[in-house]
């Protein structure tokens, strides 16, 4: 039966519809499961609370007289702009990934998420090496810059963290057989969010790392 | 045809009868704490918001009594801040908003003619963090050590440097637990009417509780992340000496004014407009009409949130902002009159035009008119900057946010119970007892807070602990102290009245005011899955003008009719989740990382920030291996 034909008269005495359809609607429309959209609304509060630190980082910069402050030093690019390469592929890979699973099944999807998780733990060490070289000299409580530095670039890669744990868990209820849906939701929202955790990334490097060069 | 959403043949009895054993209702205590019935955690959510709201008032009773003549001295300086920051934490946090949600979580899938929200775990999360971070901000009074920097907190006061103990701790690391649950709770209100509405419930004829409820949400999502960004700041300058609001090292204080005040403004509006919304459903059934200028009303509710978020500064008028971002401010406050006005009007042309009931519901939206109507002049006053730099930090301001928060939510709220009480446990409130509540609110509401806006205009701060003889504020204090108590008295007979209904009520019938919305269709209280066969809805008051029709009964599975956001045309089913234990246990883990933090444990905190994870894992595994799907 046709969920779309059902649906176009609602005042019909045969809407008996859509119990078992779980093939969801006719193919052009926006449909997306409730799962998807609690994804999208998690994103959006997400994404304010970036944009709320991103501000307190430029009004705090308006408020001292240069920023960085004297005495900080304007963060070097090289390892910046590799973690940039190596989450924006992840993000390339995991689109693949998807599409993979459409047209040649589960197999090569669990790969691709794997190596997008790779990837993931590629960008924390460089982060983790990028402190390991900026921590001798510029701690967290030297200024309000060195707080709100580590603040933001620390708190996104808790993000990527996080996402690599729900990649991980979808991998895993994935393995088992255990998901529903073609593709399943769950599939759709792990890879949402790693794209929003790369996209967030992106502005941190303009904000953070390439606008103090600007001005 | 496929027999998918049941036959519309079947007998109600043999629909009820499997509905039932699908819909189970919860027999052991683990049952009860599992259960993700939206109809029972709403209750919850005002059961516990209502316990908030005593505590609150204690403190509010303590402070009028040390405030009632000069010079008193029933509690020492220190005990007074950590009340009066209690008193505004608890209602603005504790109350107002976790019993509105409370509201829309009971009502919003009755009035969309739903089985559930979208999200039922969630909603069983939410409402244990809610109530454990309430539970974590009380626990410090058993320390002494309750916080006391006002319920805004401003830096530096709240910093490292002045404020030593834990007092400030239990605030921030509190708030930030409890908006985890504000956030969730939004997203599900949001997802549940944007998706979930009965087939024909198109946007248009979406009851204006749906409307002020999303409203509501939407602001939640964009605001709550500021106040986390502003907490998270407070604890890492608190526990690792961050330099976020110290000026010596760059920082700013005013960043945090900023932060707070930029989720503080649209927090009003949160905590406001879902009871207008209760109101647009109150006043129509009691004037015996449609609501007036339905559509402008909706809209005027959208408008108010939007511009909620461009009026922060005007709380911080007198902090030496430059004078053109303050007249914006100030432009952009007065603003928020125009749709405020749009509602009032209609509310009353909605009456004019209509036979009106005097029921107690009614009684209680009448007099949030008029004292909303009072609050939104002093509003309009203290938003033109000159007069504010006069009256900001005194009483006036004090006069001000009490009749918009408590003489506008409050008594929206004292109507809403008394209109779906009934709803709720199937037994009528007394209207005897209901109209003495509220004569005695009404009078000692007013006798207690217009004093108030005197008391400031002849000079009296806020938050100061005792004034002396011969300042000239006794009397308007001593009356405030008195009107105070009669509200209390007056609240206390409705707490009576509610306790008496639960054995003595009359039985109130699916619709005993013979309103037009479809929570009374269902029957009171409501089964567990509320519609026994899924309402199809062809008009905006649906019960008034034979706008419903019974469709099929969706007796397979757990399931609720999808529908698409603007037309409401079926698309699809969604399949709903049963109870969980493990939604409890993740809320606990959290708590139990929370209050490591507290005693700055860090590694114990994050070990328990593992098994949160671990629990959320757990709540969200499939349990079901998938049913077999023939492609076609």
């Amino acid at each position: 039966m046709d969920v779309a034909d059902a649906s176009t008269d609602c005042g019909d005495e045969n809407m008996t519809a859509a119990g078992q359809a779980r093939s969801p609607a006719p193919a052009d429309s926006v449909y997306r499961e409730v799962g998807y959209w609690a994804m999208v609304l998690f994103c959006c509060t997400e994404a304010t609370l970036f944009a709320y630190l991103l501000s307190s980082y430029f009004y705090l910069g308006v408020s001292n007289t240069s920023w960085p402050p004297a005495g900080s030093i304007v963060p070097s690019l090289p390892k910046p702009l590799v973690m940039t390469v190596l989450l924006v592929s992840s993000s390339v890979v995991l689109v693949l990934a998807e599409r993979a699973r459409v047209t040649r099944g589960p197999r090569p999807y669990r790969l691709g998420v794997l190596v997008a998780i790779a990837l993931g733990l590629g960008f924390l060490t460089l982060q983790v090496l990028e402190y390991r070289d900026k921590l001798p000299s510029m701690t967290p409580q030297s200024s309000a810059y060195a707080s709100t530095f580590y603040l933001i670039t620390g708190f996104h890669g808790s993000h990527v963290c996080l996402g690599m744990l729900i990649l991980g868990w979808t991998l895993v209820a994935d393995a088992r057989g255990l998901l529903r849906g073609d593709p399943p939701v769950a599939v759709k929202n792990a890879s949402l969010y790693w794209h929003f955790v790369d996209g967030v990334w992106l502005v941190i490097l303009t904000c953070l790392y390439l606008s103090p060069r600007w001005y | 045809m496929s027999s998918v959403g049941g036959q519309l043949h079947e007998s109600d009895a043999e629909v009820t009868t499997r509905l039932t054993s699908l819909w189970k209702a919860p027999t052991t205590v683990v049952a009860w704490l599992a259960t993700v019935d939206h109809k029972a955690l709403g209750l919850r959510y005002i059961y516990t918001a209502f316990a908030f709201f005593i505590a609150g008032g204690v403190e509010a009773a303590i402070i009028r009594a040390q405030l009632a003549l000069p010079d008193g001295h029933l509690v020492s300086p220190e005990t007074y801040n950590q009340l009066f920051t209690m008193h505004g934490v608890t209602m603005m946090f504790l109350f107002v908003q976790p019993v509105l949600s409370g509201f829309s979580f009971y009502l919003v899938p009755l009035l969309i003619g739903a089985r559930e929200l979208a999200f039922p775990r969630l909603n069983s999360f939410s409402y244990f963090v809610f109530l454990l971070a309430g539970v974590f901000m009380y626990a410090s009074f058993l320390t002494g050590q309750a916080p006391d920097a006002g319920w805004f907190n401003y830096a530096p006061l709240s910093g490292p440097m002045f404020s030593a103990g834990l007092n400030i701790d239990f605030y921030a690391l509190g708030l930030l637990f409890l908006g985890i649950s504000t956030t969730v709770g939004a997203a599900n209100i949001i997802v549940t009417i944007l998706t979930m509405r009965a087939p024909g419930m198109s946007i248009d004829r979406m009851p204006l509780l749906l409307w002020s409820s999303l409203t509501m949400a939407v602001a939640v999502i964009f605001s709550i992340p500021s106040l986390t960004v502003a907490l998270g700041m407070l604890e890492l300058e608190r526990h690792w000496r961050f330099a976020f609001f110290q000026p010596s090292l760059g920082g700013s204080p005013l960043l945090w004014q900023h932060l707070f005040w930029v989720f503080g403004h649209p927090w009003v509006y949160i905590v406001f407009l879902p009871a207008t919304g209760m109101l647009s459903m109150v006043i129509p059934t009691f004037a015996r009409r449609p609501m007036v200028g339905h559509s402008l009303v909706a809209l005027a509710t959208v408008t108010t949130g939007l511009i909620g978020f461009g009026v922060w500064v005007h709380h911080m008028f007198a902090t030496g902002l430059p004078q053109l971002s303050m007249s914006f401010f100030g432009a952009a406050s007065m603003t928020v009159s125009i749709p405020s006005a749009i509602q009032i009007v209609a509310w009353i042309v909605t009456m004019w035009f209509g036979r009106v009931v005097f029921a107690t519901p009614m009684l209680f939206a009448l007099a949030f008119i008029v004292q909303f109507v009072i609050g939104g002049i002093s509003g309009v006053m203290t938003a033109a900057v000159p007069f504010d730099l006069q009256a900001t930090d005194t009483y006036f301001i004090v006069g001000h946010i009490h009749y918009v928060l408590a003489g506008g939510t409050v008594f929206g709220v004292l109507a809403a119970l008394y209109y779906w009480y009934p709803k709720m446990v199937g037994r009528m409130l007394s209207e005897r007892l209901g109209k003495l509540s509220f004569w005695l609110v009404f009078v000692g509401f007013n006798v207690g807070f217009f004093p108030m806006h005197i008391a400031g205009l002849l000079g009296m701060p806020r938050r100061i602990y005792t004034y002396p003889a011969d300042s000239g504020w006794a009397a308007a204090n001593l009356t405030s102290t008195v009107g105070a108590y009669v509200f209390a008295i007056g609240l206390c007979v409705t707490l009576w009245n509610i306790v008496r209904t639960r054995f003595a009520g009359a039985p109130a019938g699916a619709n005993p005011w013979g309103a037009a919305s479809l929570e009374w269709l269902a029957a009171s209280p409501p089964e567990r899955f509320n519609f026994a066969r899924m309402p199809i809805v062809s008009t905006r008051e649906p019960l008034w003008t034979d706008g419903v029709r019974p469709g099929p009964a969706w007796d397979e599975r757990r399931l609720s009719p999808r529908t698409s956001v603007l037309d409401a045309d079926l698309e699809d089913a969604v399949e709903l989740p049963d109870d969980t234990i493990w939604t409890v246990a993740m809320s606990l883990a959290a708590l139990a990382a929370v209050a490591a933090l507290l005693v700055r444990w860090h590694w114990l905190a994050g070990g328990f920030g593992v098994l949160t994870l671990l629990s959320a894992a757990r709540w969200m595994w499939p349990t079901q291996a998938p049913t077999v799907e023939t492609k076609t």
